[in-house]
């Protein structure tokens, strides 16, 4: 955001008052605190009004391409490091289907990336996007692979650098694919494929940092500005510099002409994956793949859930009464916190002692138990509620509780108020299997 | 004007830390290997310093209890037998280091005596060639007995022993000082807490450039980000010249086979094998991105994922 000086420069001076405001001045300070709207003066220049909103708009744009529910947002981030506040957009994971499958063959690659979808951590994670690649020469089996793609809802990323095929590509416009890609060589005509589709438009094949940002600044002459950027990214080393650079560009310079989202294309190879892994993790916005195997895209969109969480916030599960194995009235009741490092760690360590349990999962906020119980939210009291809430007490007739050896203090609380038998477990849950064995019989 | 990328540069630098030793510096091994060194941000060389690629060290434990049924399947019997396991490491799966964690010590489990687990460590000691690691068993009256046994066992090898905590690290550290070997010093998820253990192994008398810092590497899905932040925070600190934070960071990316999604069956995640590679290679890569100069993994494949990937990274060879 502009500074209140920087802003009042642009202003008429006028000091007229009809902005609210006694003076330009006023108006101005209110402006850089984002208080008021810049339309309140009716005077300010067009000239001016651009300046302003170039100068306010967010270090990288925030791009969208597909459409209704499965459209996906890139760019828009204002960090290099996910500790100074948090990685807002997560990379875009997408298959590419060459033409040279035939259009069959791109009918299976849009049915594989619908099939890559997954609930993990209360949260969906899945693979957003499908590429059709033209690689053959013979346009046929592209369009009618587009064709297909374009009815199934998937954001599209539309893969051939001859403007007079991409200009063909009508039908899948108005689901706004991304158009890929425009460079040197074939510059003017993609840009006015671009233009007449108003699909937003990948730039690559420059050689140099320097050459990309002339491209962009060409396109955005030209009026095209829903742009992502392809830097050289040959080797892993070179996708970290150029992804670091480039990020470093938008963020710390406000360098408008790489202020855009970023793209890897990569192959299938092992050292493919690596990229991938490097991609998500260091600012690619979208990184599409010739082959995704479920054992590596798995990883990968875990990855990515944790590297785009909010440092703040963490995952969570939903609080409540969780069965591990399958209980019945004689097992034991255990509480734990809902963070989900927490649960996962309590709950395999459950099932390794391969006896059931009920473990109770009190809502902290996603606190870990140390956490939580030095902020206060779990306490004596929240445990004693949710007891009562989830009916512990008739689902397992021992009416005892197992709580973590960490909040030993609040046993004799716990017990005045939910009339359970405390039973201090172990310090870490890795001693729960040893514990729990003598709960046998 | 032309763009040029800002190139960024700090005034600290990561300290050299060497490990191992052969004859001519009195120990044994076939080779000395050197990690630390760079004034940079990991990887960064076209602005800075990287004089050491990243090592990948393989874990040997010698209990089955540590084993998961998928890696005993997949890697085979030769996990049953830890000196095989190692040669295994060293002949075939092109580990750097190996690192023998003594986890049958355990009172609470197999008890195995100090004397045991001594000879276990002189024979894999005489199996390999690799620089060795020593872990405890993590209870410290046990570890303290045994830990002084394997310091004179291995003594001028320059072995890394770990894993000294802030509750206890005294014993830990007199075994290592007592034979110049190096230290692993282990802290939960935490700088300050990074920070604290390295004063109090310095107060006691343990040079820096004996210390690795074990800063815990959760595994993906389980809290990776939490590392992978503090990680990242613990180099940048580094980097803007905190000495007490400068000592190479070691991350055990072994923990990735024990999270519940590697364990479980489901064929719309690919089989467990190829799911718990990637795991391990990605928490891996993932601390190896933020700054670990050393990453500990399990599974053959995942040392050929991982090299090649550093391999990339540090600029094609
Ligand atoms: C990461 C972290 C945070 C993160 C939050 C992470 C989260 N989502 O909870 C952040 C940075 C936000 C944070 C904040 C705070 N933290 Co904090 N935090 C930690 C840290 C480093 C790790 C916690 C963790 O994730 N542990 C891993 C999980 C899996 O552990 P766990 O939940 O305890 O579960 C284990 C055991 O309890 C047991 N277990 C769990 N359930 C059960 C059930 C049964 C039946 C059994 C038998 C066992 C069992 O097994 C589990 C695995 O071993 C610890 C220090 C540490 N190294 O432990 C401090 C720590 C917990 N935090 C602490 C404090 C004081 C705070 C703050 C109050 C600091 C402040 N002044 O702001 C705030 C509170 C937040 C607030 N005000 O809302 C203190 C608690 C001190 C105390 N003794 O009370 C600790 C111990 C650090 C310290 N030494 O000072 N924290
Ligand atoms: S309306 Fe415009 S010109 Fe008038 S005082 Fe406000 S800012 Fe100045």
């Amino acid at each position: 955001m502009p500074t209140a000086m920087e802003i009042y420069k642009l202003l008429p001076k006028k000091n007229c008052g009809e902005c609210k405001f006694p003076t330009c001045l006023a108006f101005a300070m209110q402006l850089a605190n984002q208080k008021v709207a810049l339309e309140a003066c009716p005077y300010v220049s067009p000239e001016a009004k651009a300046a302003l909103e170039e100068s306010g708009a967010p270090p990288i744009r925030l791009m969208t391409f597909g459409t209704g529910d499965m459209a996906v947002k890139v760019g828009d981030e204002t960090q290099l490091f996910r500790h100074d506040k948090t990685f807002y957009n997560p990379t875009v994971i997408g298959l590419i289907a060459d033409d040279s499958s035939g259009s069959q063959g791109i009918k299976d690659g849009v049915a594989l990336v619908k099939s890559l979808s997954f609930e993990r951590v209360g949260q969906n994670i899945r693979v957003n996007s499908i590429a059709i690649r033209h690689s053959t020469g013979d346009p046929k089996e592209f369009l009618e692979g587009v064709k297909h793609a374009s009815s199934e809802g998937l954001p599209m990323v539309l893969m051939t650098e001859d403007p007079g095929l991409m200009g063909e590509t009508s039908v899948a416009w108005p689901k706004r694919p991304l158009l890929y890609r425009a460079t040197p060589a074939n510059f003017d005509a993609m840009i006015e494929v671009a233009k007449r589709s108003s699909c937003p438009l990948v730039i690559g094949g420059a050689a140099t940092l320097d050459e990309l940002s002339q491209l962009s600044e060409r396109a955005k002459k030209a009026g095209v500005t829903d742009l992502v950027l392809e830097p050289v990214q040959g080797t892993c080393a070179q996708l970290l510099e150029s992804m670091t650079v480039v990020r470093r560009a938008a963020v710390k310079k406000h360098f408008r002409p790489l202020g855009y989202p970023t793209i890897s294309v990569l192959g299938s190879s092992d050292l493919d994956k690596g990229r991938a892994t490097i991609g998500v993790a260091k600012y690619s916005s979208i990184v599409l793949m010739d082959e995704l195997s479920r054992g590596f895209v798995f990883p990968l969109m875990v990855l990515r859930q944790n590297i785009f969480t909010d440092p703040q916030v963490p995952i969570q599960v939903k609080p409540g009464l969780y069965k591990v194995g399958e209980p019945n009235e004689k097992s034991p009741v255990m509480f734990t916190t809902n963070f989900s490092l927490t649960y996962f760690t309590v709950r395999a360590d459950i099932e390794k002692s391969k006896m059931p349990a009920w473990l109770l999962v009190i809502d902290t906020e996603g606190q870990s138990v140390m956490t939580a119980f030095a902020a206060g939210k779990l306490t004596p009291e929240s445990v004693t509620e949710a007891i009562e809430k989830e009916k512990v007490k008739d689902v397992s007739k021992r009416n005892e509780i197992v709580i973590p050896g960490m909040v030993s203090r609040m046993s004799g609380k716990l017990n005045e108020l939910s009339g359970m038998k405390v039973i201090v477990g172990s310090r870490e849950s890795s001693g729960i299997p040893k514990m729990i064995k003598s709960f046998s019989g | 004007m032309g763009f040029e990328g800002a190139k960024e540069s700090f005034s600290g630098r990561i300290k050299e830390v060497v490990i191992g030793a052969t004859d001519e510096h009195g120990g044994s091994r076939s080779r000395r290997l050197t990690v630390g060194g760079s004034n940079g941000l990991p990887f960064h060389s076209f602005e800075s310093e990287m004089p050491h690629k990243p090592l990948i060290a393989m874990d040997i434990v010698d209990t089955l209890r540590m084993v998961s049924d998928t890696q005993l399947k997949s890697m085979g019997d030769v996990v049953k037998d830890p000196v095989e396991w190692a040669k295994r490491c060293e002949k075939e799966w092109g580990a750097d280091i190996c690192v023998l964690k003594l986890q049958s010590a355990n009172p609470e489990e197999e008890n195995r005596s100090v004397e045991e687990c001594e000879s276990l460590f002189k024979e894999v000691l005489k199996a390999v060639s690799l620089p060795l690691f020593v872990y405890g068993c993590g209870f410290e009256e046990k570890d303290a007995k045994l830990m002084e046994a394997i310091s004179n066992a291995g003594k001028g090898e320059r072995l890394f022993i770990g894993l000294a905590e802030e509750k206890a690290y005294k014993s830990l550290t007199a075994a290592a000082m007592a034979n110049g070997h190096g230290l692993v010093a282990f802290s939960n998820l935490d700088i300050n807490l990074a920070k604290q253990i390295n004063i109090l192994l310095m107060d006691f008398g343990m040079k820096p450039e004996n210390i690795l810092m074990d800063p815990l590497m959760a595994p993906l899905g389980m809290g990776l980000e939490y590392s992978y932040s503090v990680i990242e925070r613990l180099r940048i600190g580094a980097l803007m010249g905190d000495p007490v934070l400068q000592m190479p960071m070691i991350c055990d990316c072994s923990c990735a086979w024990t999270v519940p999604e590697v364990l479980e069956e489901d064929d719309g995640k690919g089989t467990q094998v190829e799911r718990g590679v990637n795991w391990e290679v990605i928490t891996a890569e993932a601390a190896l991105m933020a700054g670990a100069a050393l990453v500990i993994t399990r599974h053959p494949e995942s040392v050929k994922h991982i090299r090649a990937t550093i391999d990339d990274l540090y600029g094609g060879v």
